[in-house]
């Protein structure tokens, strides 16, 4: 099974060449079928491979498939491979398996939609870079799926491209996008040219990884945060975040696959994948783990005081998203792609719930104008609510686990520190209450909508809720495979993403490297009694969070509905910074854009206009002159060609003359 | 002094001759009638003749006489009076700056030929005909012309058969 | 009494030479076609001379050779150029160069 792994990423492009090239020969229905079965023997193959991976020892657990040779120069060769490794079937898993639900979900959304082909087109080839990205054996074909992923995320935000709004938040992404990527190029280059100093011309994962020792810290440490902007670009980190929030403009199916479950989380991805790298480079990993705590911190604000729905799932997902670059950034590589996995679930889940709740009042976002929703939405309330209580970190359901394992590394790791702890901890303290508030403004009190919407409101159709069911399930259940050694489990997921990313027993035989790492692991993060207490301690303190932040959410949004409004009017001032997003859109417009457009249109007009066409034009204005001028010399008189004649001989006779008396 | 009689004589005749010439050009340019321009022609022509005795190139002064003075100069006065032209007048000249920089360039250019003739003497091969040898200028040329350059002589042919005929087809009256 | 020196060959060049400068003036000053002719011919005459004198001074026969075609390719040439000064003047009613420029700009 494990040769046909090339199939996991081969299943989408065949969907996505058949809906792109004939789906609008053949019925919609087709065109669902043809995109979700392509997805489900991806998830299916996906499946297969991975049961074939744990029957294989653990230190074994690495496989690589080449397709063919792609650059072949020099000493320098890169093919298009595929590699299988605890983290990638992780991550394949994770993004066939959400994505496949996603498609399911999709043909009941967009079912009366013009564009239905479009957009299933778009949404396989997607799913094909994103495999690509996860699956890829080397750093240009990992860069490809890269940018793949980035190109199909503008054209599925704008892919109602006739608001001007949509079109617009599809550039942006793109744009933001293009810097970060600039980044993670440059990283690349400088990769490849400090490797080459030592003679090694690769940029293949496991050659790259265990020649890295050969690196001075500098060159890391540059390295490291190349490629980190290149991960806060695509996973919408400080400062290139802005956007996540405005790609909302998208259908919402959209959202939660690209920028809930899967394209976001490349960055965390990477930087896991580039572990050994990073561990090289203790100042990188600081800068990551404060980026992602400030993320989190600073968007949960943001999403307090948010009315529209999307916007508040889109703001938890950055900030979410900087608790995964925290795990990351203090060397719990492992509890980051855990968090990375439930997040996939629950967010999903959130962002699919939203399409649900929209659907039931006909297209609805703002949030002031829900409610009550409880009694007529039953499967979307509930599973609503699971999710909800997943990402505030209730005990027993997967964010708890996930969260909880990010927050004692912050604290505990060597890498870690107590502020970061405490910040992430008040940023999960805001998660819970703005999630709530969106549950309780969405679910509780009395209907706020308009009459005519209010007839209107009924439960999604089967194709749809069905997906939440399952996504429910898994984000209810996802999280026991990562039960961490103090409550008594085996932390299953740690065990089995230990030959890649450290902390394992025995390190994979690709990866040497890490065997330092697992030395550091088994000092830092786990025995002792003392740090059991010490974590049963921090654990309480999470959920007691948890809990006042539900609590107050409770007290805003259900006890007392007049309170926010009260609030909002006394702290006017910092009521309105925050809704206002900081006003950074506004900074960056400032800053960077309207410097940039003039620089553009400056270069325009004064050296493309002025300058280029003008020497062009101006040379043939030269010789146009020039020939007019000339031509008054041909003036039909003979004795003026006689005279013109009569100055040759002179000037030959001249030198002659002149030759002889000088020489 | 009896040997220089001779070489004396031949001064004065190259003296005359010279300012003859060079008077008879200058009043060829200046005259407004062109038939007394014609007439000094001639006499260019037979003073140039004369010095070309006194070169030893007697075949080449026969011919200068016969064709030049005798039959283009008569060409010339035919066409002249044919077309009946008036003299010309000198009251509507006016001073064009290119004909007065060129006599200054072509002055110029006499300085130069001056110049170049005074300071070098005639350099090249000396040829093999001395006096001695050649007691007839005509044989001579007529030793050289059929045997070393008979091939020109006969492109010469070709062209004065091809001026005969131009000039008769051009010089017919369209009917 | 002293030998008088012969002729040198400098006198016949110089004197070539002013003739020709002064075909080249009139060629340039004059109005009338014909009289432009003339000069030319006196040109060609003054370069005539040049030929014989050097061929004698060098005592080949290649300078009379070539002063012979010179006044045959002269001779063609008066032929046909006063032909055609025959139709411009049937034509234009005037042989005034100055007149006589519609090959121009």
């Amino acid at each position: 099974m494990l040769d046909y792994i090339w199939l996991i990423p081969a299943f989408p492009a065949i969907g996505f060449l058949l809906n792109g090239f004939l789906g609008k020969r053949y019925p919609k229905s087709v065109v669902g079928w043809v995109a979700c079965s392509a997805l489900g023997l991806s998830f299916l193959t996906s499946i297969l491979v991975f049961f074939e991976l744990l029957g294989m020892a653990p230190a074994e657990r690495h496989f690589e498939k080449v397709i063919f040779d792609w650059v072949v120069s020099g000493s320098f060769q890169t093919v298009i491979g595929y590699q299988i490794d605890p983290l990638s079937i992780l991550m394949a898993l994770v993004v066939s398996g959400v994505s496949f639900f996603i498609h399911i979900y999709s043909v009941g959304y967009m079912h009366d939609d013009p564009g239905y082909p479009r957009y299933f087109t778009y949404l396989n080839l997607f799913v094909f870079m994103m495999l690509n990205l996860v699956l890829a054996n080397n750093f240009l074909l990992m860069f490809v799926g890269w940018e793949g992923v980035g190109l199909c995320s503008y054209l599925l935000i704008g892919f109602w491209f006739e608001k001007d709004s949509a079109a617009n938040a599809g550039k942006k992404a793109f744009v933001v996008n293009r810097v970060g990527d600039f980044g993670f190029l440059l990283g690349m280059f400088l990769l490849f040219t400090s490797l080459g100093k030592h003679g090694i011309w690769t940029l293949h994962f496991s050659e790259v990884f265990a020649n890295a020792h050969l690196l001075d810290p500098t060159t890391v440490t540059a390295i490291t945060l190349l490629f980190f902007v290149g991960a806060c670009g695509k996973s919408a980190q400080i400062p290139l975040y802005v956007w996540l929030p405005d790609a909302m403009e998208g259908p919402t199916p959209v959202s939660s696959l690209i920028h809930a479950a899967t394209m976001v989380t490349a960055g965390v991805y990477m930087i896991a994948r580039c572990n050994v790298l990073y561990s090289m480079a203790p100042v990188s990993m600081m800068i990551v783990a404060i980026v992602g705590v400030a993320t989190a911190l600073y968007t949960a604000s943001i999403g307090i005081c948010q009315n529209d729905i999307k916007k508040v799932l889109a703001y938890s997902t950055i900030s979410q998203l900087g608790y995964m670059f925290l795990g990351v950034g203090v060397g719990a590589f492992s509890a980051g792609i855990f968090h990375l996995m439930t997040h996939a679930f629950f967010k999903g889940l959130l962002f699919l719930g939203a399409g649900s709740v929209m659907h039931a009042l006909s297209g609805e976002l703002d949030m002031r104008k829900m409610g009550g929703l409880r009694k007529k939405t039953p499967v979307t309330f509930w599973t609503f609510f699971f999710a909800t209580m997943a990402i505030a970190g209730i005990p027993g359901l997967s964010g708890f686990f996930s969260k909880d394992e990010i927050l004692w590394q912050a604290f505990s790791s060597p890498h870690g520190y107590w502020l970061l702890w405490a910040v992430a901890a008040l940023a999960a303290g805001m998660t819970a209450f703005y999630m709530f508030r969106a549950l309780f403004m969405t679910f509780w009190g009395e209907c706020r909508a308009e009459e005519h919407v209010k007839h209107h409101i009924h439960e999604s159709p089967k194709i749809m809720t069905f997906p939440l069911m399952i996504l429910a399930v898994l984000s209810v259940i996802g999280g026991y495979i990562g039960v961490p050694h103090v409550l008594g489990g085996a932390n299953h997921i740690h065990e089995f993403l230990a030959p890649v990313l450290g902390g394992g027993a025995e390190p994979a035989k690709a990866h040497a490297a890490v065997a330092l790492l697992s030395q550091a692991w088994a000092s830092g993060g786990e025995g002792g009694a003392s740090s059991a207490t010490l974590e049963y301690v921090l654990m309480a303190v999470s959920v007691a969070i948890a809990f006042i932040g539900i609590g107050m959410a409770y007290l805003f949004y259900v006890k007392n509905p007049a309170l926010p409004k009260s609030a909002a009017e006394k702290l006017n001032g910092l009521y309105r910074l925050v809704f206002n997003k900081y006003y950074v859109d506004e900074i960056y417009q400032l800053l960077f854009i309207n410097s940039l457009k003039n620089l553009g249109t400056g270069l325009w007009r004064g050296f493309d206009e002025f300058i280029i066409d003008g020497t062009v034009n101006g040379i043939a204005y030269l010789f146009g002159w020039l020939s007019n001028a000339m031509r008054r010399m041909q003036t039909g008189l003979v004795q003026n060609y006689a005279f013109s004649m009569v100055i040759g001989g002179v000037i030959l006779a001249g030198y002659y003359v002149v030759r002889a008396i000088f020489y | 002094m009896a040997g220089n009689v001779g070489i004396i004589f031949e001064w004065l005749i190259f003296l005359g001759l010279g300012f003859a010439s060079v008077l008879a050009s200058v009043l060829l340019v200046t005259r407004k009638n062109p038939i007394h321009s014609a007439l000094f022609l001639v006499m260019t022509f037979l003073c140039v003749a004369g010095l070309y005795i006194l070169l030893y190139s007697q075949f080449i002064a026969i011919i200068q006489v016969l064709v030049y003075a005798g039959a283009i100069v008569m060409l010339i006065v035919f066409v002249v009076m044919l077309l009946d032209l008036e003299n010309e007048l000198r009251s509507t000249l006016k001073i064009v700056y290119s004909k007065v920089i060129g006599s200054l360039l072509a002055l110029l250019f006499l300085l130069a030929i001056l110049y170049s003739a005074v300071a070098k003497s005639p350099t090249g091969k000396m040829g093999s005909d001395t006096p001695e040898r050649v007691t007839s200028n005509v044989k001579a040329v007529g030793e050289v012309l059929f045997t070393q350059y008979l091939f020109p002589f006969e492109i010469l042919s070709v062209l004065l058969v091809a001026a005969i005929i131009g000039a008769v087809i051009l010089s017919k009256k369209r009917t | 009494m002293w030998v008088v020196p012969t002729i040198p060959p400098a006198l016949y060049l110089m004197l070539s030479g002013v003739l020709f400068t002064i075909g080249v003036i009139g060629a340039l000053t004059r109005r009338n076609a014909i009289v432009v002719f003339m000069c030319i011919e006196l040109m060609l005459n003054a370069v005539n001379l040049t030929f014989i004198t050097l061929s004698h001074f060098l005592r080949s026969m290649d300078g009379v050779i070539f002063a012979f075609f010179v006044m045959a390719v002269a001779a063609a040439e008066a032929a046909v150029g006063l032909a055609i000064f025959v139709l411009i003047y049937r034509s234009r009613e005037t042989i005034n160069v100055d007149e006589i420029n519609l090959l121009k700009w």
